[in-house]
């Protein structure tokens, strides 16, 4: 298929952009139903229902007929429009022509996608059959029936040279078939997209799943999946869910054996670091065909915030095993990288295996990060990291960087 | 905010049952165990009692080690635990994967070198033409080769010497290529010759074709001319001119080595390594004599015991530690096949050390003749006039009759060392092979008696002491660095590169 998988994580040239805000909540009436459309502040003639017209005034004279929603600040009047009416913004500047976003019925506005940015995703769905002790975005019971039909629409109104698109949740996969529908749209839709899915692999300890999605034609998808530990019971506590190892294992296999690439993810924090060299050595044992391995850095968002002290190792105290894990699949020519971690907490030797694979909307830089000499190079921290983060957060100088033997 | 479920929620119930491994006590009293997909762990003397009187409970790092190597089996989880199992031993055993996949030429069985050690006692070079194969007889060979179902295939040319008629070997290489055109296999071309009688015209041929070539150096001078002589010439300077004239035409890595170690040679462990450093050559492959042919009538000129053969090749291999300590990237291929059968889950098709034994399955041997029999070994016994592992003919016998009949049938009686005594319970023989062959030659038995058997204390030794240097790598990140770079073929110099993967 000829992708890269570690370059992926690793944009050149990326452009720095200060984290966006991405949602906000509006007033909407005449949204029945999830509205996903893009953005347009010049009115326009054809295909006009796929498109959010922002409007300045709203006036009896507008024709606003047949876009998929008016989008201003002003309060929406019921019987003024018939076209649905997303008003009430206290900030309209987030909506940028050419961005799509999503409205719910109760007026929650999600921007979905910039042309800008890397990090565009597809939020399959807010439900998980894993519940871990550190996920950043805790699952949610909401109701997403109707999301396959907006996610194929969705896909209908992206770049066709969008370079990446990122399928995540929730657990993709409980979307069943579904799911199916829309990895077929979008590789005939977007032929040169890599699809990149983050999900915990469960469902395909099925077979036939893994079957029909290595059937579809052209596909260039790369899954990546979280192993937590060697052992059943240590993995189905961090992701506390009983035989969730098992089918995690199975999919693994399922995946190898219909030659569909996989990376596997690590998240390290205390529960994972103890084991963490018996865990590279299992998965180069049972898993050698995978085609690329990320140790993780901790992002402090949802339940991190409340298992804090079950989680937080600081990065500088587990520089020793993580030098050893990645120096232990590097040997066996396993492809390596490390995410989310600053170069300052990293041991020199370990920095060309760090990526800045921090998403551009919640990635920040601190005060101090601002004469360091290898800012340009870095992960940088997410946004929730801005007050706790690794003791050892500093700036770097060029003589530090050029010699590794002086730290 | 979910309520989270304690690691206690999670535990296995208390008990456990032992999943099939084997063991041997080491010198420092610890234990190593080893299993069927190949995983080894060393245990405390402790440790491994407690484990085996089922002792260890799962809230301690030994007992999850145990358990993610399935060693033991517990109520946690146990279908996934034999999956694993189940899917790593596949894997293991894969080169059996499509069948035999060596098949050796004996284009002629005459030579122009003399050496003291020969196995496959060669005819001289001016035998007539019976001690070459005829064009039916290779057209014939080729085509049963090509009747295998192995989707990738080596076809080797042997001898004798086989550049003495390198119009058999063009017309081997080139009607195999002209046959396979409809039947699509791959097909790597190597010659094993001694390399004296090259010529441009024949480098232009095997660059055209991408021929590698297998040759022989002793060492330096003086125990090259020594053990491999040939009538009024310096064979020495001649192989080594012949080496460089063929590593530019083809590129270093088309050409490799081979050393066989003679009774001269114990003395020169160091001088050996040198030699081939300077030549260029990235490894060497250390090989004690085969007890057939020549080497039998000459053994008291040339044999020692296999004690001196363990000792040298210890001093040898130290060597090359330091060698490759010093900067310089150079394997001992024996070891580095070894370390790859250990430490890796990949499985290594090397016919002289597998189980089931390579004979028959793994390579084949077409004689100059038209016998085929079932390794190299086979047909030089069968130069000793003992045809006992004469598979057929390749005129008179049919392909279902050579590689299904009789004689094969009774080698796989013997070929698995997981059903022989002696192996069966070893802690090392998942890694080792079985050699019913040699065992025929050399204890009359195909089965073998271990405790007098020369091959199982050389794998013996030669494994511990590769367990030996795995164990110290784990504190000696140099030597990790060195037994990774030639289990991947890397330069050690290059290891921590980070884009130097793949």
């Amino acid at each position: 298929m000829g992708l890269d998988y570690t370059s992926r994580c690793q944009p050149n040239g990326r452009s720095r952009i200060l984290p966006v805000k991405l949602h906000t909540k509006a007033k909407a009436i005449g949204v029945s139903n999830r509205l996903v459309a893009k953005i347009t502040n010049t009115p326009i003639s054809e295909k006009r229902e796929d498109y959010f017209l922002i409007v300045d005034d709203i006036d009896a004279e507008l024709d606003c007929n047949g876009y998929a929603g008016i989008l201003t600040k002003q309060l929406p009047e019921p019987e003024k429009l018939l076209t649905p009416w997303i008003g009430g913004f206290d900030n309209m500047e987030m909506l940028k022509p050419g961005y799509i976003i999503s409205v719910e019925q109760n007026g929650f506005t999600h921007v979905i996608y910039r042309p800008e940015s890397h990090n565009n995703t597809l939020f399959a769905t807010g439900r998980c059959n894993n519940n871990c002790i550190m996920c950043p975005q805790p699952p949610t019971d909401s109701e997403d029936s109707g999301w396959i039909e907006s996610h194929l629409r969705f896909i209908d109104l992206l770049d066709a040279d969008l370079e990446r698109l990122c399928i995540t949740g929730g657990e993709p996969t409980l979307l069943g078939d579904g799911l199916i529908d829309i990895l077929k749209k979008a590789t005939l839709r977007l032929p040169s997209t890599e699809l990149y899915m983050l999900t915990n692999g469960r469902q395909f300890a099925a077979k036939r799943y893994v079957q029909k999605i290595a059937a579809i034609p052209d596909l260039k998808l790369l899954c990546a999946i979280p192993i937590y530990a060697d052992v059943a019971p240590l993995h189905d506590y961090i992701v506390q869910a009983e035989g969730a190892f098992a089918e995690t294992v199975k999919g693994l296999h399922n995946l190898a054996r219909y030659q569909l690439p996989v990376e596997i993810r690590i998240v390290l924090h205390k529960q994972t670091i103890p084991r963490l060299l018996s865990l590279v050595e299992f998965i180069y044992r049972n898993f050698p065909f995978v085609n690329h391995v990320a140790l993780m850095g901790l992002e402090n968002m949802g339940y991190v915030k409340n298992n804090w002290e079950l989680l937080w190792i600081d990065p500088l105290d587990y520089q020793d095993e993580l030098e050893t894990a990645v120096r232990y699949l590097h040997y066996r020519q396993m492809a390596v990288s490390i995410f989310n971690l600053q170069l300052c907490v990293l041991k020199p030797v370990l920095h060309p295996f760090a990526r800045q694979s921090i998403s551009d909307f919640k990635n920040i830089f601190l005060e101090q990060c601002s004469s360091c000499a290898a800012k340009d190079r870095c992960a940088g921290l997410f946004k929730s990291s801005e007050t706790r983060h690794s003791r050892g957060i500093k700036p770097l100088t060029e003589a530090v960087l050029t010699n590794p033997f002086t730290v | 905010m979910a309520d989270f479920l304690p690691l206690g929620a999670f535990l296995p119930k208390p008990g456990y049952q032992l999943l099939p491994f084997d063991f041997t006590r080491l010198e420092s009293g610890e234990y190593l165990i080893v299993n069927l997909s190949g995983e080894h762990l060393i245990l405390q003397k402790a440790t491994f009692e407690a484990f085996t009187k089922k002792q260890l409970t799962a809230d301690s790092d030994q007992y999850w080690n145990l358990k993610a190597k399935q060693f033991l089996l517990d109520s946690y989880d146990k279908e996934t635990s034999e999956d694993l199992l189940a899917s790593k031993y596949r894997t293991k055993k894969a080169f059996l994967d499509g069948f035999t996949k060596l098949h050796i030429f004996v284009t002629t069985i005459r030579c122009n070198q003399a050496c003291q050690y020969c196995q496959v006692s060669r005819h001289n070079e001016t035998a007539g033409e019976g001690s070459d194969m005829s064009l039916e007889v290779l057209h014939k060979s080729i085509d049963l080769m090509l009747h295998n179902p192995a989707p990738a295939v080596t076809m080797e040319f042997q001898g004798g010497e086989s550049l003495l008629r390198f119009d058999l070997v063009k017309e081997g290489v080139l009607y195999s290529k002209e046959q396979n055109k409809t039947i699509g296999k791959q097909i790597e071309y190597v010659i094993c010759t001694n390399l004296t009688l090259l010529t441009d015209e024949y480098l232009a041929f095997c660059e055209e074709h991408c021929v590698q070539i297998s040759t022989s150096l002793d060492g330096p001078e003086h125990l090259h001319n020594k053990n491999r002589p040939i009538a009024s010439a310096d064979a020495y300077a001649i192989v080594t001119r012949n080496i460089r004239r063929t590593q530019e035409a083809l590129g270093t890595s088309a050409v490799s080595a081979l050393m066989t170690t003679s009774r001269e040679s114990l003395k020169y462990p160091k001088e050996i390594v040198d030699e081939y450093l300077a030549l260029g050559l990235r490894s060497v492959f250390v090989r004690e004599l085969n007890p057939f042919g020549f080497a039998i009538k000459a053994k008291q000129a040339v044999g020692y015991s296999i004690a001196e053969f363990i000792s040298f090749y210890k001093e040898m291999l130290s060597y090359i530690l330091k060698v490759n300590r010093d900067g310089q990237t150079f394997s001992e291929s024996y070891a580095s096949l070894l370390l790859t059968k250990i430490l890796t889950p990949w499985p290594v098709g090397f016919v002289d050390l597998q189980s089931p034994a390579g004979a028959g399955l793994g390579v084949i041997v077409y004689n100059y003749d038209g016998d085929v029999y079932a390794s190299d070994e086979s047909r030089m016994l069968a130069e000793m006039e003992d045809t006992s592992f004469r598979l057929g003919n390749v005129i008179d016998n049919s392909y279902e009759e050579i590689f299904f009949g009789e004689t094969m049938q009774n080698i796989a009686l013997a070929n698995c060392n997981e059903a022989l005594a002696g192996c069966s319970d070893c802690a090392y023989h998942i890694y080792c092979g079985a050699d019913p062959v040699r065992h025929y030659a050399t204890q009359r038995d195909f089965y073998g008696h271990r405790p007098t058997s020369d091959f199982c204390k050389k794998n013996m030794f030669i494994l511990k002491y590769v367990f030996e240097l795995i164990t110290a790598a784990r504190h000696d990140a140099d030597l990790d660095r060195i037994l990774w770079a030639w289990i991947t073929r890397r330069d050690v110099n290059q290891m921590d590169d980070p884009g130097y993967c793949q």
